[in-house]
């Protein structure tokens, strides 16, 4: 039950891109079409989740015990990075079609700070391994949908007759308000 | 190019967060209040102007391969300065920013002026370079700040010149995104004009 309310909580009471403000740089840069907006969800996804549980590790058995979480920012984010380069090289030898789908979208990663930010609240919020992990989940899908959503709207918002300073990423900005307008509706099941 | 033209690109011309679209996420993230969005505004400029100096000294040290985890450790060392810094002196504003303090090591602007800029450019130009970048960045979640906070609070800088609350939506996430939208299209007209 504590697990399903971590990813509920994740996905839609304070999703991550629309109410939390993590990764809006690939919210509003790869978001034109549903195809690569699929293919950044899967990369982030991934990432997230084997970050989360590195750096939980890290953490609590190196960084915790030693005293020296001063040096959180700079560990993790080394993680994430070295991370993001083997999962390239890894892919890239076992599986060639998924390198081929996610290859562009992973050294993005690096710096997409929702996985940086994941990484530093689910130490912050004091959660066990176990939880880190769903609540990595639950992120990752919240990313997912929102991404997914708002380049369905994007895809449609081509089309549209918008004036013309408010063509591209303004009218996007808008639209994204409000989305995340609708989402705050979901508050209501907390 | 002058010094002066090279401060003053990042004002608006090539303004970090209006024109580049270069981290967003704080500037959406911490804008509730004009105050929130200087501070993280001058601790960005303090952390680009710093990494871009020390990359600038030791472009030619660096291996072309590991330059970017290279960045990463310098603009992260600087960032957990920022951290401490701003821990023991203001602990309300490090308390009201919160989550977007390290984060700033993700921030693509500056990264991205230590890439294309700083490691290719000598010491006083990256040094002027960050500087114009980061008081553009400043000024930008400073403007955003005091729109939400005069909308949704009827304050600016903290004084209050309404009675009652204000339009509660642009304190909240989605008033972020509409109001950054429409300063977007301010900044463009702009552009027009003095282009």
């Amino acid at each position: 039950m504590e697990y399903i309310l971590i990813i509920i909580a994740a996905v839609f009471v304070s999703n991550i891109v629309l109410n939390q403000f993590l990764g809006i740089c690939p919210f509003i840069g790869v978001s034109s079409k549903v195809e690569t907006a699929v293919g950044m969800t899967g990369a982030v996804t991934f990432v997230m989740v084997i970050a989360t549980i590195v750096t939980y590790l890290i953490f609590k058995f190196i960084l915790l015990p030693l005293e020296l979480t001063y040096l959180r920012t700079i560990t993790f984010i080394l993680v994430i990075a070295s991370l993001v380069q083997m999962v390239e090289i890894m892919l890239k030898k076992i599986s060639p079609p998924l390198y081929q789908a996610l290859g562009i979208f992973l050294p993005l990663i690096t710096t997409n700070c929702a996985v940086l930010g994941v990484a530093v609240l689910a130490v912050q919020k004091d959660f066990n391994l176990l939880e880190s992990v769903v609540f990595a989940i639950g992120n990752a899908i919240g990313f997912g949908l929102a991404l997914i959503t708002f380049s369905g709207i994007r895809e449609q918002l081509d089309m549209a007759n918008v004036p013309k300073q408010m063509k591209g990423v303004p009218i996007a900005f808008i639209v994204a308000g409000l989305l995340a307008l609708a989402f705050m509706g979901f508050a209501g099941i907390a | 190019m002058s010094q002066w033209k090279n401060f003053s690109k990042g004002l608006l011309k090539e303004n970090a967060v209006f024109v580049m679209f270069l981290g967003l996420c704080p500037t959406l993230g911490v804008t509730t209040s004009a105050v929130n969005g200087l501070g993280m505004g001058l601790a960005t400029t303090f952390v680009l102007v710093m990494s871009n100096i020390v990359v600038s000294l030791i472009k030619s040290q660096i291996p072309d391969k590991v330059r970017i985890p290279a960045f990463i450790v310098i603009i992260a060392t600087f960032v957990t300065v920022v951290e401490m810094v701003m821990k023991a002196y203001l602990p309300s504003l490090f308390d009201a920013l919160g989550l977007f303090i390290p984060l700033i090591v993700v921030n693509c602007l500056v990264l991205g002026r230590a890439e294309a800029f700083a490691s290719k450019n000598n010491l006083v130009t990256s040094l002027v370079d960050g500087l114009g970048m980061g008081v553009g960045f400043a000024l930008a979640l400073t403007a955003l700040g005091a729109v939400r906070e005069i909308l949704g609070s009827g304050a600016i800088f903290g004084l209050s010149f309404l009675k009652g609350d204000g339009m509660l939506l642009f304190i909240l996430p989605p008033g972020a995104f509409i109001a950054l939208g429409y300063l977007i299209v301010l900044a463009n007209k702009l552009k027009e004009k003095t282009a």
